[in-house]
C-alpha cells in the first residue's frame, strides 16, 4: 500500500514523487473496479477428490484434484488408506513366516513378492538354492508377471471405456492362474517360496499343460495388439498423454516398465545382481522411445509375450536335482545387512533385512515399485483434463497394496 | 401398435375419441417399458455377455429373461434418497424429463398404414425436436444433484448433444429431399414403391442411396444416447455414473428405461427412414394386414439396427470431450454437408 501523506498527500515509494490525492483515489477506484471484474470474470476453481472410493483408483488411492473447468490445475495423491504396517509386523514373525505377509503386498503377482525377500535372506545366511530351485523359481516368478500384466491389459482398457477386453483378460489370466495353482496349492498367494529352495516339485504333466497354456497366452497377446492396441480410439487416447522424459522418470524413481516406455534399456532380470537365471536364457527386454501412455501399454504387452517364450525356455532347460539346500529345521539369521531387489511385474522390488542373528528380522525396509511409479503423478497430472488423469493412472498401473504395504 | 386404429381397421366400427386416446396412452405406456426390457435383455446382458465369453444371467426365467423384471422390481423396492444439498424438485423432476422426451418420440412412429399414434406432416422434425428435450433432463438431474461428479457429467452431456445434434438433422436431411417429405408415413411409402434405376424389385430403401447419411445418423445417435465410445456423460472410470450418480430406486430405473426406449426410438427412426419401415415392397400397401404385419417387420430391423448399434457400444473404447466435438465439427458436419448437396445434385438431375 502506498502511504498516505499528513496533508492530503501520498508519497509514490518507487519515485518519492508527490502525487495528488485525487489522482490516488482515482487509482483506488480503477483497482476496485479491476477486482470487482476479476470476480465476475474469473472463474472459481473445483477441488475435485477423486477416490478414496473410485474405480480407477483400484482400491483406495485417493487423488485430491485442483480442476479449472476439465483441466488439472494441480493433483497430488494421498496414500495410507490401505497401509496395513508390513515393515513392522514382519518384525514379529519369523523368517519362514514373513513370505506369508508379504504376498499380499502385491496381490495380482503375489509369488514375485516372495522371491527378492527369500534372496535376501539367503544372502544374509549364504545359502544357494539349488539350480532345479532355481529355475522354478524363476517359472513361477515370470507366470506370476504373466498373471499380473495379463490383468493389466484388460484393466486400462476399460478404464479407457471399452468394456470386452478386461472380460478376455481374466478369462486368459485364469489359463496361468490354474498352473501356478497346480504347482503351490495357491491361485492367488502361492506362499511357495523358501529359504533355500522352494517347498515342493513340479506335479506330472505340469510342463505340457504350461506349454499350452503359454500357446494360449499368446493367442491372447496378439488378439489384444488387434483389439486394443490397433484401436484407432485407444490410441487418441493414450498416444502423447502423460509423457514421461527419462531423466525424470529416473528422478522419481520410476522403474519397470514405465521407465523401459520413457527408452531408458534398464530391466533388473539382466542388470540386476540376484541370483536368478536369466543370464543363462535367450531374451530381449523391451523400450519404447515414446514415453506416453501408449507406450507403457506397449512395452507390457510385449513384456508379456516375451515372459511366455521365457517360460518356454525355462521349461525346456529344467535341470534335474534336489529342490532344497540343506538349511537348518529353525532358521535363524546371522547378524548382518542385505538388500536384494528383483525386476517384479510393478518395476523393482526389494527388501532391506537387518538382521540381529535371531529368529526374526531386526528391521525390514521394503522398497515397492508402486510407491515410487505413484509419486511421479502431480508432476505429471499438471495441465490434463480429466479423462487423461484415468489414462494416466491406468497406464502407470499401480496396485494399492503395493503403495501402501 | 396402436390397437384403437387396428381395431377400427379391423371390425369396421367407430371408436370414440376419447376412448382412442385412452387406449393410445395406454399401448405407448406399455411399449416404452417393453422395448426397454426387450433392448437391455437381448444387447445389454446376453449379446454382450456372448461378446465376452460370459453366459449373462442364467436364473430368473429361461435364460434368465426375467432379470430385468426382478431388477426393476428390486429398483421399485429401494429407498428413495434425496441428497441433503440438492434441489429437492429439480433433482425429482429430472427423470421424468428425461423419459417424457423419450414417450414423446414414439408418438410418430408409424408402425402401419393405420398404426401409428399420430400422423404429423413434420414427423421427422418432430420426433429430432423432442428427442433432444431429454438434455434439459440430464442437465436438471446433473446440477440439482449438488454432486460435482453429477455437474460435470451434465456439463458434458449438454456440450456433447449440442455439438451432435447438427450431425443427426443433416444426416436425416438427405433423406427428406429424397422422399420429399417431413412425413414418415410418407417416409416409409416412398420407399416401398421407388424404383432403383426403373426397377421396382425391392423398392428403394435409402440406405442403398443415403448410406453416407445413415452411417452419420448412426454415429450421431451413439453420442445422442451416450454410448460407448461417446459415453463421457456417464464415464463410469473416470466421473462414476455422472448425472446418475445420485439417484437411486425408481428414478434411476427411469433413467434406465429413458435410455434404452429412446435406443429402440432412435433404432426405429432409422429402420423407418433408410431400411423401409413396416413396409414390404410387395403387396397392397393400404391393406389392413400390414396393421399386424407391420410391427413385427419393423420390430425386426429396428433390432437389427439396435444389434449395430450396441455392437459399436461393447467394442470401443471412449473418445475424450474434446476430441468428440472435433470429430463432430471437422469431420460429420462437413461430410453430412457434402451429402446434401450430392443428394439435392442427383434429386435434380434424375
Amino acid at each position: 500500500m502506498t502511504p498516505v501523506g499528513e496533508a492530503g498527500r501520498v508519497t509514490d515509494r518507487k519515485g518519492g514523487q508527490q502525487v495528488d490525492q485525487r489522482q490516488q483515489l482515482a487509482y483506488v477506484a480503477t483497482q476496485a473496479a479491476d477486482a470487482r471484474l476479476n470476480v465476475e470474470i474469473e472463474t472459481e476453481g473445483m477441488t475435485l477428490n477423486i477416490g478414496p472410493q473410485h474405480p480407477a483408483t483400484h482400491g483406495t488411492l485417493r487423488l485430491v484434484a485442483r480442476l479449472d473447468g476439465e483441466q488439472v490445475v494441480e493433483a497430488e495423491p494421498i496414500m495410507g488408506y490401505m497401509h496395513r504396517g508390513y515393515e513392522k509386523l514382519a518384525e514379529v514373525r519369523t523368517y519362514p513366516q514373513v513370505t506369508t505377509l508379504i504376498n499380499r503386498i502385491d496381490w495380482l503377482g503375489s509369488f514375485a513378492n516372495e522371491v527378492p525377500f527369500i534372496l535376501a535372506a539367503e544372502k544374509l545366511m549364504e545359502v544357494e538354492a539349488p539350480p532345479r530351485a532355481q529355475w522354478i523359481r524363476t517359472v513361477l516368478f515370470e507366470l506370476s508377471r504373466i498373471a499380473n500384466i495379463t490383468l493389466f491389459l484388460g484393466d486400462m482398457a476399460v478404464q479407457l471405456g471399452a468394456l470386452t477386453p478386461v472380460f478376455m483378460a481374466f478369462r486368459d489370466r485364469e489359463f496361468v492362474l490354474n498352473q501356478i495353482e497346480a504347482v503351490t496349492g495357491g491361485r492367488f498367494h502361492p506362499n511357495f517360496d523358501r529359504i533355500g529352495g522352494v517347498k515342493d516339485d513340479l506335479p506330472k504333466g505340469w510342463i505340457e499343460d504350461t506349454k499350452q497354456a503359454m500357446e494360449k497366452i499368446r493367442d491372447f497377446c496378439d488378439e489384444f495388439e488387434d483389439l486394443v492396441l490397433g484401436n484407432e480410439i485407444f490410441q487418441s487416447r493414450s498416444r502423447g498423454i502423460g509423457i514421461v522424459p527419462p531423466a525424470v522418470g529416473l528422478a522419481y524413481g520410476l522403474s519397470g516398465a514405465n521407465i523401459r516406455a520413457s527408452g531408458v534399456d534398464w530391466d533388473l532380470r539382466r542388470d540386476g545382481h540376484e541370483a536368478l537365471v536369466y543370464d543363462q536364457l535367450d531374451w530381449k527386454v523391451w523400450t519404447h522411445p515414446d514415453g506416453d501412455s501408449f507406450a507403457r501399454y506397449w512395452v507390457r504387452l510385449q513384456e508379456t509375450r516375451e515372459a511366455t517364450h521365457l517360460v518356454d525356455q525355462l521349461l525346456d532347460g529344467l535341470p534335474s536335482g534336489p529342490i532344497m539346500a540343506k538349511v537348518p529345521r529353525i532358521i535363524k539369521v546371522p547378524a548382518g545387512e542385505a538388500y536384494a531387489a528383483t525386476e517384479n511385474p510393478l518395476g523393482e522390488m526389494g527388501y532391506y533385512i537387518i538382521s540381529k542373528g535371531d529368529l526374526v528380522p531386526f528391521r525390514v525396509k521394503i522398497r515397492s515399485a508402486s510407491f515410487s511409479n505413484i509419486s511421479i503423478t502431480p508432476w505429471l497430472l499438471k495441465g490434463v483434463y480429466v479423462p487423461d488423469i484415468i489414462t494416466i493412472l491406468a497406464s502407470l498401473y499401480f496396485i494399492l497394496g503395493d503403495i501402501d504395504r | 401398435m396402436t390397437a384403437a386404429t387396428v381395431m377400427s381397421g379391423l371390425l369396421a366400427v367407430e371408436v370414440p375419441y376419447w376412448a382412442t386416446a385412452i387406449i393410445k396412452m395406454g399401448v405407448i405406456a406399455l411399449v416404452i417399458p417393453t422395448a426397454a426390457l426387450v433392448l437391455g435383455y437381448v444387447f445389454l446382458m446376453k449379446i454382450m455377455s456372448f461378446m465376452q465369453s460370459r453366459l449373462g444371467p442364467m436364473e430368473a426365467g429361461p435364460y434368465g429373461s426375467l432379470q430385468l423384471l426382478a431388477d426393476g422390481l428390486k429398483f421399485l423396492q429401494k429407498e428413495d434418497i434425496f441428497p441433503e444439498k440438492a434441489d429437492r424438485t429439480v433433482f425429482a423432476l429430472a427423470p421424468l424429463v428425461v423419459l417424457v422426451s423419450t414417450f414423446l418420440i414414439y408418438v410418430v412412429i408409424p408402425t402401419g398404414p393405420d398404426a401409428v399414434v399420430a400422423q404429423l406432416d413434420v414427423g421427422i422434425f418432430y420426433a429430432l425436436a423432442v428427442s433432444s428435450l431429454s438434455v434439459v433432463g440430464i442437465l436438471m438431474a446433473g446440477w440439482a444433484s449438488a454432486n460435482k461428479y453429477a455437474l460435470i457429467g451434465g456439463l458434458r452431456a449438454a456440450g456433447q448433444l449440442i455439438a451432435y445434434e447438427l450431425p443427426l438433422v443433416l444426416a436425416v436431411m438427405g433423406v427428406v429431399i429424397q422422399a420429399g417429405t417431413l412425413d414418415l408415413q410418407k417416409i416409409v411409402t416412398a420407399q416401398a414403391t421407388g424404383e432403383i434405376f426403373g426397377w421396382g424389385g425391392i423398392g428403394n430403401p435409402y440406405i442403398l442411396t443415403q448410406f453416407v447419411g445413415f452411417f452419420i445418423f448412426l454415429v450421431a445417435v451413439q453420442a445422442e444416447l451416450t454410448q460407448p465410445p461417446f459415453d463421457m456423460p456417464v464415464a463410469e472410470s473416470e466421473i462414476v455414473g455422472g448425472y446418475q450418480v445420485e439417484y437411486t430406486g425408481f428414478r434411476f430405473l427411469f433413467f434406465f428405461m429413458g435410455e434404452f426406449g429412446t435406443a429402440f426410438a432412435f433404432a426405429a427412426l432409422a429402420a423407418v427412414m433408410f431400411l423401409g419401415g413396416w413396409a414390404l415392397p410387395w403387396g397392397d400397401l393400404e391393406h389392413w394386414a400390414f396393421n399386424i404385419v407391420g410391427p413385427v417387420i419393423l420390430l425386426v430391423k429396428v433390432m437389427a439396427v439396435a444389434a449395430l448399434i450396441f455392437w459399436f457400444r461393447f467394442t470401443y473404447p471412449r473418445l475424450r470431450e474434446d476430441q468428440l466435438q472435433r470429430l463432430a465439427w471437422k469431420f460429420l458436419i462437413p461430410l453430412s454437408l457434402l451429402n446434401i448437396v450430392v443428394t439435392g445434385v442427383f434429386k435434380v438431375i434424375l
